[in-house]
């Protein structure tokens, strides 16, 4: 399967400050990635390199075949919808999509059409006066309607009420399965991509902490718990994703692809969402060291 | 045509959900040879899930010898789970109801009625084994 997305020891500096650090990335195509992460991990970054918004600081990276932005031919591959779906306030949903068809060489007006029509808008509406959900909707059908071979959106629903959020998503999986288009997508709440991801990325701290097919992924991980234990003493095949410790107990998130034959640890599947926090928490050595003197 | 639902607590993935929903409809006979399933563009629509999560559930369906994809048509059902045994459906149907009826009157309620239920199919089915 050929990569929508690659990058090789990408990273971007601003200042003394590392906003991206040495990500190395394989997307494969045809899938919905999710890019996840707290606030100021890096997202918005990533994501402006790969529309090439931004010039990487170091390393490289790929999207759809070639360098972001680097001709016209491909500026046409992707589409990108900024943080907070951004309109032009003044201008009527008709002149968004006259503005849409003069800009875009694959510019696919039915769709536009119809995705307006779908929604009930005026075309004579500015775009000021529609609610968050309605401009979110006309941003989205906006870079539907460029028909691209890779659609980025920059935390899409953050700012959408549940219904709107629903059908934001509604319409971005239905474009998904008519126009086989890959999507990359950024979000600080896992559980808005949880159905609609097959991929994802965790970003934390400037730096990828982890990727992959969202199934393998939940495949892979266990929670762990049981008595007071040392981390380094498990299994090599058990790499610890996070653990916390009381001076009874340890709870550990670990990857591995083997069963655990421990009888002492409990172990249970683990969510998405568990998931992506367990990475967020990095494993805490101090604890670590000091659940280590009490088993001394 | 069936609809289908997510239970997002259930634990169980969204694949799966969509194939124990099917193959729960070929059981009770809600879904008889030739229906068709709806669309993968329908249920993602409706679910706003992720297509490939309806393409792999409808792939093992047809894995399976339940359904067949016809390019361009859709997917329809080329066998049905309901035996012959959907006929004493509804007799058992009335017994269980009836013991429910009863089990309420001895004065248990829904988690006792519930625990009782699956620790005696449990043990049914340790003794068919």
């Amino acid at each position: 399967m050929t990569a929508v997305v690659r990058a090789e020891g990408l990273g971007k500096r601003y200042g003394r400050r590392w906003a991206l650090h040495d990500c190395t990335l394989d997307i494969p195509s045809g899938h919905v990635t999710g890019l996840v992460g707290p606030n100021g991990a890096g997202k918005t970054t990533l994501l402006s390199l790969a529309v090439g918004m931004q010039a990487p600081t170091t390393g490289s990276i790929e999207v759809c075949g070639g360098r972001p932005a680097a001709s016209a031919e491909q500026l046409a591959k992707v589409g990108f919808v900024a943080q907070d779906t951004p309109t032009y306030a003044r201008l009527s949903i008709a002149e968004h999509l006259e503005l849409g068809a003069r800009l875009n060489p694959r510019w696919d007006h039915q769709l536009a059409r119809d995705r307006v029509d779908r929604l009930g808008l005026d075309p004579k509406q500015r775009a000021g006066k529609l609610s968050g959900g309605q401009r979110a909707q006309l941003a989205l059908t906006l870079g539907l309607a460029k028909r691209p071979e890779l659609l980025i959106l920059d935390e899409p629903v953050a700012s959408l009420d549940p219904l709107a959020r629903r059908e934001f998503l509604q319409t971005l999986m239905e474009a998904v399965a008519e126009y086989e288009l890959s999507v990359l997508l950024s979000s600080h709440v896992v559980s808005d991509l949880e159905r609609v991801c097959d991929h994802l990325v965790v970003l934390v701290d400037s730096e990828v902490r982890v990727e992959g097919e969202v199934e393998d992924l939940l495949a892979t991980h266990i929670r762990l718990t049981g008595p007071l234990r040392d981390v380094h003493a498990l299994p090599s095949d058990q790499h610890v994703v996070s653990a916390s410790h009381t001076d009874r107990q340890s709870t550990l998130v670990v990857r591995t692809s083997s069963a655990v034959l421990d009888p002492s640890w409990s172990v249970t599947a683990l969510g998405l969402e568990d998931l992506v926090l367990a990475y967020m928490q990095a494993p805490d050595e101090s604890r670590a060291s000091r659940a280590l003197e009490v088993l001394r | 045509m069936i609809e289908f639902s997510l239970d997002s607590r259930s634990g169980v993935s969204p694949y799966l959900q969509v194939v124990h929903q099917v193959r729960h409809a070929l059981r009770l006979g809600l879904l008889r040879e030739g229906d068709q399933l709806p669309t993968v563009k329908d249920v993602v629509a409706r679910l706003a899930i992720n297509p490939n999560t309806v393409l792999k559930a409808y792939r093992e369906l047809e894995r399976d010898g339940l359904v067949a994809a016809r390019p361009g048509v859709g997917t329809f059902v080329t066998r049905t789970l309901a035996d012959t045994s959907l006929a004493a459906h509804e007799p058992l149907r009335r017994d269980l109801r009836r013991w429910f009826a009863k089990a309420r009157l001895a004065g248990l309620d829904d988690e006792s009625i519930e625990a009782l239920f699956t620790s005696t199919f449990r043990t049914a089915q340790q003794d068919i084994a």
